[in-house]
Order: structure tokens, then sequence, then C-alpha cells
């Protein structure tokens, strides 16, 4: 047995987690994008009886059946990891974020699975108006599976409408809907589907781009680019007033990541926004008042992120130190607890819920061993009422054992009430009880801060492009601009960039917490040895880059060969 | 309250057996691609072959999916302690199924990398190990596995695990009881006779139907050693019971046969099954042109697997029992999911009639369209 948890098996169990979810990010957004994008081409095939628009669609549905599979394939490993890597997690939550996966399936891949048959392979089978539901559908169940999943991952960065069971110690769901409905969780699907749609839709510029630069399919490629920017440019600007959402969320729910984003150590009142910055590397600790910056240039609009964060160019933001040491002012009035403090009252609920156990235990073998303990306690008597008697003459009245019996029982009982009033009074710091010390409560400042700018950087080039383009494109001018097929070309990486940018800005950002205040990755893990979690790391790592550069290969190959719609 | 709890945690124990029993069915899918080479004798028989599990894979997938995410969301005890423990059995599952999942459409493209054989070898990896590991794993619902449950553990801050697995074989010790291999095996070999009877309802091929219809006497033949030989010795050996009121539980001798005769509906259920399965296997060998096999060995597939699984949990029975401390054996009881959430997920569950009745609908949309040698030769046509 393996006395203390291995800080490497929990460093190889998020590793193997991340590379997993890496993967399929980068399979998902091209078809949750590339979906809607044919099923548009399709449904102008139907409305227009065009064959053009039919050839059109078969062959962005032909690289969406190539990227489709592996995105399955990684999705289907994510699920088992909660149980094969987080088996601590799935106990403890399990009762809430397992209903979202269990109606994944239900609703969602049942939906995509039965629909994407019929598309790929139904065109000669069934009726104009069926098939084209299909293609619908197929997206449809792609879009809510991706609502559920990001139902249960807002739920770990926002935990809602549960309460905490010591019996069977785990939490439990109290209210579906705020679970469902989360703002969180909202915003989180609407964000990450979006960015999957601006994904897609860069795709599709990017790939007819290159026909044009090839100067093969112009009329295909030209059709397809109307369709793809204009949706590009419709998916950006919603972005950007979900990721505006996601970030008020953030500095509410989630402070501690919010300063990592911003790389701020010190708050304040009117705190501004970072536009670019590179961290100084020689800052070690959180409060050794060195300047957290080498260089850094803020957003013009002064005391933007105070704005931002809560709606008033005034508001308070606090630092990473801040969070730490306590004693400012949060949103809702009270004043802030420091780190310490919630660690003491995380040990405090950790170890009451330990008492409570106990305490249950002696409560069931009084009431399963009665008559036993009742023998116990009458020669207990005997020896004490003895001993009283030969003392000084008094003939006291010793308590029966039927007397002493209920006091013990009594007395078990309101240790169990005490327990539990103790767990209750401090259940909101619970997670806290496993950290040891404030400063593990930190999240990679570097990582989160970099990956943060990466994402809103590269997401408000891609919508410039996307606008130039719509323009350009509408105007009859894309198909002479070479730079800017170029940059359309290239931008499909841009994309993909950005979007892993965000999800490592959510995920690192929250560390150490598997669940926002409630279970950190140390207590969330499986009891297994750090060396088979890395043999399947690399396992995983050598299957999922193999079958990516297949992919690679066999999409090239693909896009070479090309719709092959003859010129008119 | 009480009532309905139990109620509604052998509703899930239903719904879980029921997809699991739908899971097995489906994995004719696996034994096609097993048989790949053993039917296809040349490159367009492969392709027919391949066209007629292929579009059908997303089923089983999906299937297996929601299969862990409803046993997720109803027994989130077992999902915590099985797969975390039984650790590699699982990833091994997972593998095999991750291979599938490119193959079918790898292996038709160019520029694959691998090139087309090694992915067609994949889902022959895929179609043996996937039913054979699958049938090992819920061998372990009746002869255990090594592990222990308890939930103080997670007030033990250096080390807050509450379920831990106590061999160091990480599951594939389930590989060395015998009882356990015969039902991969038989899972195996069924599944093989499955897809055999779906190429000979699905493909229409004199050759492929002729060569099905031969290799299906074999298959059947070592179906029937395996699985009856698991079944005689489920029904002769002890089971693990609960005592419904002080939820010990205890080693039953003959707990399975018990069950069967103490729960007539899935003894009924059971024998149906059975009766489905012999008859579509036994009229397609007898008749050289009835094609509807399929449909009678996969009905009778699902119920008798259902009353399988309704067996290792209901009627009081530890549906994964402990080796190593018998009192941490899971039960339907003492591994749910809260009242609560199984009621929430009761009225999901509404949603499931609908949802077979889509997918019966799109299949048969499909499927009156037998794959020929000559859809196969279309170009233009997505095609694996």
């Amino acid at each position: 047995m393996i006395a203390e948890i291995d800080i490497s098996l929990i460093d190889w169990s998020r590793a193997q987690f991340a590379l997993t979810a890496f993967y399929h990010w980068l399979f998902v957004p091209l078809t949750l994008g590339l979906g809607i994008v044919q099923a548009v081409m399709e449904t102008l095939y139907y409305k227009t009886g065009d064959e053009f628009w039919k050839k059109t669609a078969k062959f962005w549905m032909k690289l969406f059946g190539i990227n489709f599979a592996i995105g399955v394939a990684t999705g289907l490993i994510l699920e088992f990891e909660f149980g094969t890597n987080w088996s601590n997690y799935s106990w403890f939550v399990g009762d809430i974020f397992g209903a979202p996966l269990a109606i994944e399936g239900v609703v969602a891949f049942f939906m995509e699975a039965t629909f994407i048959a019929v598309m790929f392979f139904g065109w000669n089978k069934v009726s104009k108006g069926f098939h084209l539901a299909s293609t619908w559908l197929t997206i449809a169940g792609a879009t809510i599976s991706a609502f559920w999943i990001l139902v249960a991952n807002g739920w770990m960065q926002y935990p809602a409408g549960m309460n905490f069971n010591p019996d069977v110690v785990r939490n439990e769901m109290k209210d579906f809907w705020e679970v469902a409905f989360s703002p969180v969780a909202l915003n989180k699907f609407f964000h990450t589907v979006l960015s999957g749609w601006i994904i897609g839709a860069m795709f599709v510029a990017g790939i007819s781009s290159w026909y044009l630069l090839r100067k093969r399919e112009i009329k295909f490629a030209l059709a397809s680019i109307k369709v793809a920017v204009v949706f590009g440019l419709i998916a950006c600007f919603l972005s950007v007033w979900t990721g505006d959402g996601s970030a008020a969320q953030v500095a509410e729910k989630q402070p501690m990541k919010l300063a990592a984003m911003e790389g701020l150590y010190e708050g304040g009142n009117g705190v501004n926004l970072v536009g670019i910055g590179i961290l100084n590397p020689s800052k070690e600790e959180y409060n050794d008042d060195k300047d957290p910056f080498l260089f850094k240039i803020d957003v013009p609009i002064p005391k933007f992120l105070s704005y931002l964060s809560f709606g008033k160019f005034n508001a308070y933001v606090p630092g990473i130190k801040n969070i730490l040491d306590g004693g400012y002012q949060l949103p809702n009035g009270d004043v802030a607890l420091s780190a310490q403090e919630k660690i003491e009252r995380g040990k405090i609920a950790v170890s009451a819920l330990s008492n409570y156990h106990l305490a249950k235990a002696d409560s069931a073998l009084y009431a399963n061993n009665a008559d036993s303990i009742k023998n116990v306690l009458a020669a207990e008597i005997v020896i004490n009422s003895e001993e009283l008697t030969s003392e000084n003459g008094d003939v006291y009245q010793a308590p029966t054992v039927d007397e002493l019996y209920a006091a013990k029982k009594a007395e078990i009982q309101s240790k169990i009430a005490d327990a539990r009033k103790q767990i209750f009074a401090n259940i909101n710091y619970f997670g806290y009880g496993y950290i040891k010390e404030p400063k593990d409560l930190i999240p990679p400042v570097g990582l989160t801060f970099y990956a943060f700018r990466v994402m809103i950087i590269l997401g408000g080039f891609l919508l410039l492009l996307f606008a130039l383009s719509t323009y350009l494109s509408f105007k009859n001018k894309f198909e002479t601009k070479r730079w800017l097929q170029w940059t359309c070309l290239i931008s499909i990486f841009l994309a993909i960039f950005a979007g892993q940018a965000g999800w490592v800005v959510a995920e690192v950002g929250r560390q150490p917490w598997a669940i926002q205040d409630i279970l950190p990755t140390s207590a969330a893990i499986s009891q297994l040895t750090a060396s088979s979690v890395k043999l399947t790391f690399f396992i995983f790592l050598a299957l999922f880059t193999v079958l990516l550069i297949a992919e690679l290969k066999i999409l090239i190959s693909a896009i070479k060969k090309g719709p092959q719609i003859n010129e008119q | 309250m009480d009532a309905t709890y139990t109620f509604l945690q052998h509703y899930w124990w239903l719904l879980v057996s029921l997809l699991g029993a739908l899971l097995v069915f489906l994995l004719f899918v696996q034994g096609g691609q097993s048989l790949l080479f053993t039917i296809g004798k040349n490159q367009k028989q492969q392709k027919m072959l391949l066209n007629s599990t292929g579009r059908k894979w997303e089923f089983t997938f999906t299937t297996l999916v929601t299969f862990g995410g409803a046993f997720f969301a109803s027994f989130p005890l077992f999902y915590s302690t099985s797969f975390g423990g039984a650790y590699w059995v699982w990833i091994l599952i997972l593998l095999c199924f991750v291979l599938q999942a490119v193959s079918y459409e790898y292996q038709a493209k160019h520029g694959n990398l691998l090139g087309k054989k090694t992915y067609q070898i994949f889902l022959l990896i895929n179609g043996i190990l996937g039913p054979v590991l699958l049938g090992a794993a819920v061998g372990t619902f009746f002869n255990g596995a090594n592990f222990v449950v308890e939930k103080q553990n997670l007030t033990n801050i250096a080390n807050p695990v509450i379920s831990s697995w106590t061999s160091a074989w990480g599951g594939l010790e389930a590989a060395f009881v015998i009882w356990n291999v015969l039902l991969g095996l038989a899972v195996f070999f069924l599944s093989r006779v499955l897809a055999l009877l779906y190429f000979v309802n699905n493909i229409n091929d004199d050759e492929i139907q002729k060569k099905s219809r031969k290799q299906l006497i074999i298959e059947t033949v070592l179906f029937l050693v395996f699985f009856l030989t698991f079944f005689v010795h489920l029904l002769v050996q002890q089971g693990y019971a609960v005592n419904p009121e002080t939820k010990i539980v205890s080693l039953e001798p003959y707990k399975y046969l018990h069950n069967f005769l103490q729960m007539p509906v899935v003894l009924v259920v059971l024998l149906l099954g059975v009766v489905g399965v012999l008859f579509g296997i036994g009229k397609t060998i007898l008749s050289a042109t009835w094609k509807k096999g399929i449909w009678f060995a996969g009905t009778g597939t699902v119920l008798t697997v259902l009353a399988l699984l309704l067996c290792a949990g209901w009627n009081n029975t530890a549906y994964y029992p402990s080796l190593t401390n018998i009192q941490s054996s899971l039960t339907i009881g003492n591994s749910c999911s809260s009242l609560f959430t199984l009621k929430t997920m009761a009225y999901v569950s509404i949603l499931i009639p609908l949802v077979l009745a889509y997918i019966v609908y799109a299949w048969r949309a499909l499927d009156i369209h037998k794959i020929t040698s000559k859809e196969m030769e279309e170009e233009n046509e997505h095609t694996y």
C-alpha cells in the first residue's frame, strides 16, 4: 500500500488528462464549425436544387468525416479518465457530475451517431429532405454534446446546486437546473462552441484560399469563402461578447484565476488591463515585493480591468497577494478571509468529518451490541459502588445500567451533532483542508498570463481578418488578393492555437482545484503508481501523435484531390 | 421515500443492464471485424464486409460511451472503484476502441500513413480484444475483484483515496480466473455469430452468403461450449448475497440459481432470450434463403444478457463483489447516486424510447438498400 500520495502521480495524472483534452480539442472544434458550414451549403442545395452546392457540401463533409472519428476516440478516453485517473473525484461529486455525462450520451451522442450514418451513406437512399435533416441533426447532436460536457466543466469551475452529505462522504445534487443552467455553464458553452465555429470557418476559408492560390476550383473556393467568412465574422463578434461575460464571471467566482491571467499581485481600485507584457522570471514568491513585470503596456483605456470585471471603473480587483492575505471587501460586502484562515477552516471541516464517522461508528456499536455493553457498564457500577460505600460509609444511589447506557448514548449523539455542526460551518472551505500552504493556491502565473494574451490577441486578429475578408469577398475582390489568401491559409493554425490557449487559461488558471474550493487535484486522484500513469501517458502520446499525422496526411491528400467540380 | 429510493435503484440497474445488453448485441460490429480475413477472401469482399459493419460502428461506440455515462450517473462508486482500480483492463479496452474509431475511415483513404492493411489489423485487434475484455470484465460481476472501499479515508489528508485496488496487476488478474475468461470467449464467439447473421442479412453477395452460413456452424459450436460451461458454473457457484436489513454481505451457495428461481420474470426473459438466439441461428443454418436470423438472435442476445445482468444486481445481490473484503462489495444500494439524482435521471430516461425509435427509423432507411458489389464500385460516394 502507498502510505502517502506521490506528487508525481498527481502531475502525471494531470498531464495525461491535459494531453487527451489537448488532442480532443484539435479535432472537436473543426467538427462543430465545419458541421454548420456544410449544413448551410446543403441547405442552399436543397433550396436552389443547384448540384454545385451539393458537390460543395459533399467535399466539406468528406473532410468532416476524416476529422470526426478521432474526436470521438479521444472523447471516449476523456470520459473514462474521470474514473481511471480521478477515482476520488468520481465518487466525491459523481452524484452531480455523472448526470450531464449520461444525458450527453442519451440525448446527444446517439443523435450524432444515428444521423451521421445517414449523412454519409444516405445520399442515394433517403429523400433530399430527410438527408438535409440528418445533416443538421448530426451537427445538432455534436453541439448538444458540447453543451452537456461544458455544463460539467462549468460546474467544476463554479460548483452550484449541491449539498454535502457527510454520511456517504460526497456532494449530492439538490437542484438540477442550477447545475444545468448555471451562468458559468451557459457562458462556457457559447464561448467554446463559438470558438469552434471560428476554427471551422477559418478552416474553410483557409483551404479555399489555397485553391485560389493554386488557381484551382475557383468557383467552389469563392462560394465556400463567402459562406465561411460571414459565419466566422458572426462567430467572432459573439465570441467577444461571451468572452467579456466569461471574464466577469471569472472575476466574481475565480478571482485567483483572474489575477493570474493579469499577472496581478497587488490589486486595488481602478486597475488597468495589461495589453502586452513580459513577466519577471526572478519573481519567486508572491510576497517578495519584486515587480512582476520586466515590461508591460496597458490597454489604453484606463481602469479597464476593473470595468470589465465588475462594470465599474473604480471597482476593487484583488491581486494574488491580496487574495492570499485577505482583509479586503468582497463584492457581497463580506471581508475576505486570508488563505491561512481558509486552510484552517478546511482542516476543521475535514477533521470534523472524521470525528463524525468515529462517533457514528460508536453509535452503531452501541445500537448493535447493547447487551454486552450493558454488561460492561454493570461491572463498572459494581466497582464504583463498592468504592463509594467503603470510603465514607454513606450509601450513594449508583446510576442504573440503563441510565448509564442512555447517558453514554446521549454523549455519542451530541458528538455526532457537534461534528455535523462543525462540518457545515466550514463546508465552503472543505477543499482548503488539503492545501499545505497558502502559496499552493497560486496557479502557474506565466502560463495563464501568456495563454490569455495569445487568445485575446489572436482572437482580435481573426475578427479583423474575417471583417476584411467579408468585405472583399462581397466586393468580388478576394480572388485577386494573394496576400490575404496566404493570411487565411496560415490563420487556420492561429485559430486552432487561440482555441488551445483559451483552454489553458480556463484549466491551468484554476489550479490547484479540480472543483473550485471543494476538491484540489491532490485529493481527486486514483490510487495508482506514478509509473503506471506515466506509461499510459506515453502510450497515448505516441498513439495520438501517429493518428494525428495520419489524419493530416489523409486530409492533405483529400484536399489536393479537391472537390473536382467542373469549372463553368 | 425508502421505497422510492429502492425502486429507483432497481430501475437504474435495469437501464444500465439494458444498455449493457444492447452493447453486447452491437458487438456484432466487432465480430465482423474479427472475421474480416476469414470471410473476405479478396479486396472486394473485404470492402463489402467493412461497409456492412462499418456503417454501424458508431452505434456500438456510442452505446459503450453511454453505458459508461449512465453507470457514472447512477452508480458512481462502481465508476470510481472499478475504473480507477482495474486500470489496465479499462485502458486496454479504451485503446482498442480508439483504434477502431479511426480505422474504418482511414483504411479507405489515400495517404493514410500506416497503410490499408495496418488499419484493417487494428480493426481485427479491436474485433478480438473488445468482446473478450468486455466479457471478462463483466465476469468479475459474478466472480469478484480485488478492492477495498473506505469512504472515511477522505479525511486522511496525506492519502485521501476512497477506493483502492489490492492487486498489483491493475485488473489484469481477472484473466487468471477461468470463469471470467470463459465469459470473455463466449461474448467473443457470440459477436462473431451475430456478425455472420448480419452479413447474411445485409450483404447481397452469393459467395459471402454461402461462406457466412458455413462459418456460422463453427462459431455457434464454440459459442455454446464456452457459454454453457460458464452458465452451468454460474448456476452452481456461490454468490454474494446482501442482507436487506443489516446490509451485510455474505456468501450464499447457489445464489444465482436462487435469483433466477426467485425472480421468475427474469428467468422467463432469460429463456426467451436463449430460444431467440438458438432459433435465429438454427433457422439460418437450416434454410439457405432465410435472412432474418440477426433479428431473432439479436433480440435474444439482448434478453439473455439483460437477464444475466439483472441476476447480478437484483434480488439483494452484490453486483461487484470484493474478494479482499467482502463488506466492501458494491450493491445497487451502497454504490448508487442520491435519490434526487436517480429521480432526475429517471425523467431523462423517458427520452430513451424516442432515441430508440429514431435509431430504428434511420437504421431501416439505410438498411433497406443492401450492400452490393455495385455500390462499392461507385465513384464519388462515401464508402469505407
